[in-house]
């Protein structure tokens, strides 16, 4: 076992987690940045090619109060004001700060070169060339992290649970990968900044570490989420052919750029069977889009992999190069020339609007616990508007980082005050850890021949097929089946010792944690019985005023990690009905 | 279409000496080598041991191995229908089947 101690613990290396790092550097702070993959590398940001949202009010006019108004727009009355606000604020303070760190958002004679995404009145997304945000910002950040003495930086270090003793948040438990050792982590306080969780569906935008790692660590102590119904999908997605290198919903420039004509399976227009004239203009709306392709597939007139086509076959490839260059020859490298044959494309998993409940200075209600980035839930509501999800890990990053060196410095000032009892503090955390390593390390008793890497495809064909942007009572009460059947399965830990990079017990570690946000998503969604951003019920259409409020979601029953571990039972979610604007973490 | 390739993977953990194992994938053209790893753990051994994060964005750079002797990257190396080998990197530390130690120096735990 190896035993770390320090001021704050930051969980996750995307761009929430490395602004809070920085954030908690600069004022004082000793930080471990840890990660389950590479610094920075391992997250949704690295992956992000498209853009940023933020005001920067240049080369034309914009506000804060145009980029706020549009962001409450699309999340259909169930913002948190405060925390879109924040996002739109302290977002901007960021993307500014990113560019005197030199990310280099893309000019054009000196000045930005903004671009129109949905959603938003005017020009307001900066990007970085040729489809290089995501990198830019990453390794931006990571820069800065290398030049903050105060952070020390831990790769493939699994975070598994966090420590809370006598209340407070105080550490955490995980797993060295790289040796398979048990790792404890004594810390001032944490910031859980895992990203999403969007690796539950079969058909996703995810890295492998997305499985909502920061939602099942949160409620394991204690902390209430949020919205966890609203899982934005992209609707037209890359399905077919196999494609690297690329953004999958690299194909929403190209639509609007150039059009581009959706066909189903026999190669007909459908959008206008679902009220909705196409007329190769491209223009129908996101939900309409994904709507269509899921009807179209369900009558069995789906394209061969089961979404639909793309088609761009009547615009001369002089066009297409005029119109994305560079682009143009890294689709030849993966075979496609859109010239010649059309792509297939379906709805898949993007973002999660819902989260860890937080206040406006990203604490939970567990003193010590901050979270940042996707993570939180709130600021967009019921949807998401392109952009505003990297500007969101920027702000609530740094804003989590300031809120936990704040809290430390309390801490530190009690130390001083009476350095015995801090040391004997210290010493029980560092117990209470080592007794949950115990048990939640131990082998168990999972038979030998449960595979662990289908049980989590068989996890996502559920989500996907049953909890997907298009629900039923019925498909919601046999996902929740299903992944209660999962979870039932798979509740006792590998037989064997965790050894060096251990798939098996990674894998376990991720069922753990996935079963328990899918049952999370489907238990809220059943509840919502109506139609709102991203959550559509076929069985209740329209939106309904009355349901203008959050579902909180915690555990019903123990909260105690080392309980939750030892009990046969699968953990089970209690929903409660919380207004908007109340303060969700007060 | 569907194809076969014929996988020969390095097995097994240090202090061990390692050793091939063969896996029969079925793969559709444009199919990766990560691709084909997956399926191997889904569908015959989930002890294989993997390292990606991002899958097929090339993004997080993780899936580095070696193909028929040469350093590649497993989510851009195509799949093929004939037999291909398939190693950990020969001058980076050995930690399991297919992985090795990739992470930067100063990013690694510390000792305590
Ligand atoms: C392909 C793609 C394209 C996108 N494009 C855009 C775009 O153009 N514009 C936009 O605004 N948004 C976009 N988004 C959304 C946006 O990228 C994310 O919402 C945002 O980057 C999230 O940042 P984050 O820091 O909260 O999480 P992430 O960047 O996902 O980082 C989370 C980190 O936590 C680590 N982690 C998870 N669990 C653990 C654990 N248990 N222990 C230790 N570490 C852990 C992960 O390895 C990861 O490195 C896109 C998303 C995807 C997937």
């Amino acid at each position: 076992m190896r035993n770390l101690e320090t001021d704050v613990l930051v969980v996750g290396a995307g761009g929430a987690g490395m602004y809070a790092a920085v954030e908690a550097a600069r004022l004082g702070s000793r930080v471990i940045l840890a990660d389950r993959g590479l610094i920075g590398r391992s997250g949704a940001t690295v992956m992000a090619q498209m853009t940023v949202a933020a005001a920067m009010g240049e080369p034309a006019d914009d506000s804060v109060e145009a980029h706020l108004a549009d962001t409450l727009q699309a999340g259909r009355e169930l913002c948190e004001p405060d925390l879109s606000r924040l996002l739109c604020e302290e977002g901007l303070e960021c993307v500014r700060e990113m560019d005197t760190w030199g990310v280099g958002w893309a000019r054009a004679e000196g000045q930005l070169t903004p671009v129109m995404a949905p959603g938003h009145d005017r020009p307001r997304c900066v990007y970085v060339d040729f489809l290089n945000t995501g990198p830019a910002v990453s390794r931006t950040l990571r820069t800065q992290v290398i030049r903050s003495p105060l952070v020390q930086r831990v790769g493939d270090l699994c975070i598994t649970d966090l420590v809370v003793h006598e209340g407070r948040c105080a550490g955490a438990v995980g797993v060295h990968l790289t040796t398979g050792e048990a790792v404890t982590i004594v810390a001032g306080a944490v910031v859980l900044a895992c990203g999403g969780l969007t690796r539950l569906y079969a058909r996703n935008s995810a890295s492998s570490n997305m499985g909502g790692d920061a939602y099942a660590l949160a409620l394991r102590a204690g902390a209430p989420l949020i919205d966890m119904e609203f899982v934005q999908f992209f609707p037209i997605g890359h399905l077919a052919p196999r494609m690297i290198g690329m953004d999958p919903i690299m194909w929403d420039p190209f639509r609007y750029k150039l059009g581009g004509r959706l066909l189903n399976g026999l190669k007909e227009e459908f959008t206008h069977r679902y009220g909705t004239e196409d007329g190769g203009r491209y223009t129908i709306t996101r939900d309409q889009a994904t709507y269509a392709i899921y009807k179209e597939v369900e009558a069995g007139r789906g394209s061969p992999h089961g979404g639909a086509w793309l088609s761009f076959e009547h615009l001369p490839p002089e066009q297409l190069r005029a119109a994305f260059g560079p682009v143009v020859d890294r689709l030849a490298k993966n075979g496609i020339d859109l010239a010649k044959t059309p792509i297939e494309v379906a709805p898949i998993a993007h973002y999660h609007m819902g989260g860890v409940a937080v206040d406006t200075r990203m604490a939970t209600v567990v003193p010590g616990l901050f979270v940042g980035g996707e993570a939180v839930g709130g600021a967009n509501g019921a949807n998401r508007l392109s952009g505003n999800a990297i500007t969101e890990a920027f702000a609530f990053g740094r804003r989590a980082g300031a809120s936990a060196a704040q809290a430390v410095s309390v801490l530190a000032a009690d130390a001083v005050a009476d350095p015995v009892a801090s040391a004997s503090r210290i010493e029980r955390v560092r117990a209470q850890a080592q007794r949950l390593i115990e048990a939640t390390l131990t082998p168990g008793t999972l038979p030998t021949e449960a595979n662990t890497a289908a049980a989590i495809d068989e996890l996502q064909t559920i989500m996907s097929r049953k909890v997907g942007p298009f629900r039923t009572e019925a498909g919601l009460r046999e996902g929740l089946d299903g992944v209660r059947a999962l979870a039932t399965r798979f509740h006792a830990a590998p037989s064997f010792a965790p050894g060096a990079f251990d798939p098996v017990w990674l894998d376990w570690f991720d069922l753990r944690n996935m079963t328990l946000v899918a049952e999370t998503v489907t238990v809220a969604a059943l509840e919502r019985t109506e139609s709102r951003g991203a959550h559509q019920r076929e069985d209740h259409p329209g939106l309904d005023p009355n349901w203008t409020l959050h579902l909180e979601s915690r555990l019903a029953g123990p909260t105690d990690a080392i309980a939750l571990v030892q009990s046969q039972a699968n953990p089970q979610i209690a929903l409660a009905r919380v207004p908007v604007n109340a303060g969700v973490a007060a | 279409m569907k194809s076969v390739a014929q996988l020969k993977v390095w097995r097994g953990a240090p202090p061990e000496e390692g050793h091939y194992e063969q896996y029969e994938v079925p793969f559709e053209s444009g199919n990766s080598v990560l691709d084909g790893l997956r399926y191997i753990r889904s569908h015959f051994d989930r002890t294989l041991a993997l390292r990606f994060a991002c899958i097929n964005a090339n993004a997080c750079k993780e899936c580095m191995v070696m193909v028929d002797g040469k350093t590649v990257y497993g989510c851009t190396t195509r799949l093929e229908a004939r037999e291909m080998r398939i190693e950990p990197l020969r001058n980076k530390d050995w930690i399991r089947d297919v992985v090795s130690e990739i992470g930067p120096p100063d990013e690694r735990l510390p000792e305590a």
